[in-house]
């Protein structure tokens, strides 16, 4: 059990690579309870929403439609990455993550006094009206949450991808952060143990936080605080494409991306060599130097990968060398999205 | 935990086994693979190198850390076992099996200041 933004959660319940090919393979659950959902309401709260976020909320016209956006500070650092769901008019909920949640809540609040807006922010994290959160992901994962919960079945049977919808209490929303098919289940916090209780004797894989990290480094996704904290730009992070710079729409920290532009590329490494790409590990190219931001062993390619933020010159299909204790290792530069439902891309 | 009594530790977490021939057999403990989890990399030294006691000789590395292996004493590697190397979850499924290399030690004298499984065992149950 390690802490996790003042959660205790458990990096493995037995075996981290047996668990994260569970969810290759078959399907495997995430309890995500630490995450925080925050419900918007108010006649204002898309306008709230669109000046709050990189993202353009104007894209969520369908209720259930779900949006990946990050939160800028004004110098263009991202205060966080999260996700917004449409649920009706004037109703959103963002869910954000658990070690910035205070942070997030704290500076949503502010722009809301700022803007003198109409909005009412709620977190749902305590209380009886406290959600929790399980991920299930893998093949097999949609197949096994309606085997547990049929009532549910026709809610979200026919949910495409980063939609979500209502069936009774749940909130079930086809989304993740393995690369994988499945569900992130919200419901209310007593009901969890049970759901829990019944995946898992469905044959759903308990997963920790160990299989978290190395699903989503496959799945090429960014983990907040490691791939972009408030000194990184999201243009510097990958995550161009969910900004918008050229809509006249204004939002916190455009002037500043818009005068600072791209600096770096941030792409994916597959080390050559024997070794274990890390964080932090130095990169050195011809082009300059860059340096790992997440890196671990990839499971289901056995080898090493990393994200990594490189000189703008560096291009995919380039070898590079990464400094491991006292030696340099070949890399290959690839597109930062390793493994999709179960096949290797790169 | 498993901490079998016909073998010397180290507080560094190896476990040593003194051979008939002088040499001893290194590897690393089951607490200490349990702790680093699913083991996916050994790098192990040349035959023939040198190293002082509490040198840093090897290298293993789980999906979640790097932990280094030190010599337990002062001496010079004899041999490695390539099957660590080829496939670390051998250390995982089990850790007094699968070592990691073995050494001649520059005096035998030395090994007597190795832990033995009792002495081990309380610096285990003190972390």
């Amino acid at each position: 059990m390690v802490d996790f933004g003042g959660w205790e959660m458990p990096l493995h319940y037995g075996s981290q690579i047996e668990e994260h090919h569970a969810v290759r393979r078959g399907a495997g659950m995430f309890d995500v309870s630490h995450m925080c959902a925050v419900d918007v309401d108010g006649a204002d709260s898309a306008a709230f929403l669109r000046r709050l976020l990189a993202n353009n909320i104007d894209k969520l016209q369908v209720a259930g439609k779900a949006l990946y956006s990050a939160m800028l500070n004004e110098a263009g650092g991202v205060i966080d990455d999260l996700i917004v769901y449409y649920l009706e008019e004037n109703s959103y909920r963002v869910v954000v993550n658990a070690s910035t949640a205070i942070k997030d809540l704290r500076w949503m609040a502010e722009r809301l006094a700022d803007w003198q807006l109409a909005a009412t922010i709620t977190p749902r994290r305590e209380g009886a009206d406290a959600l929790a959160m399980i991920a299930v992901q893998g093949p097999e994962a949609r197949q096994k949450v309606w085997q547990v919960l049929p009532g549910c079945r026709s809610a979200c049977e026919s949910l495409q991808p980063f939609f979500a919808a209502r069936s009774g209490d749940f909130f079930i929303a086809r989304t993740g952060y393995t690369g994988e098919d499945g569900y992130e289940i919200t419901l209310p916090a007593e009901q969890a143990s049970k759901l829990w209780t019944a995946l898992a004797g469905a044959g759903v894989q308990p997963c920790g936080l160990g299989a978290r990290d190395t699903l989503r480094l496959e799945a090429g996704m960014n983990l907040y605080g490691q791939d972009m904290d408030e000194s990184i730009s999201p243009l510097d992070a990958g995550l161009a494409w969910t900004v918008d710079l050229i809509a006249a729409r204004d939002f916190v920290g455009k002037a500043a991306l818009v005068a600072r532009g791209q600096q770096q590329h941030f792409l994916g490494l597959v080390l050559k060599d024997r070794g274990v790409l890390r964080a932090h590990q130095k990169v050195v190219s011809s082009q300059g130097a860059g340096e790992i931001t997440s890196g671990s062993f990839s499971p289901t390619m056995q080898q090493s990968i990393a994200l990594a933020r490189l000189p703008l010159a560096v291009a995919i299909n380039d070898t590079v060398e990464v400094a491991i204790r006292d030696k340099l290792l070949a890399a290959r530069v690839v597109k930062p999205c390793f493994v999709r439902n179960g096949n290797v891309l790169v | 935990m498993n901490i079998p009594s016909d073998l010397k530790y180290t507080r560094n977490h190896e476990w040593v086994r003194t051979e008939a021939d002088g040499t001893i057999t290194v590897g690393i403990t089951d607490h200490a693979q349990e702790l680093l989890g699913d083991l996916v990399f050994v790098e192990l030294p040349d035959v023939g190198i040198e190293f002082s006691a509490e040198q840093e000789v090897a290298v293993v590395e789980s999906v979640k850390a790097a932990s280094d292996v030190y010599a337990p004493v002062t001496g010079s590697i004899v041999e490695i076992n390539p099957t660590a190397v080829e496939s670390p979850e051998v250390v995982n499924q089990d850790a007094y099996a699968a070592w990691l290399f073995k050494m001649k030690p520059a005096a035998a004298a030395d090994l007597d200041a190795l832990l033995d499984a009792s002495a081990y065992q309380q610096i285990v149950d003190a972390a």
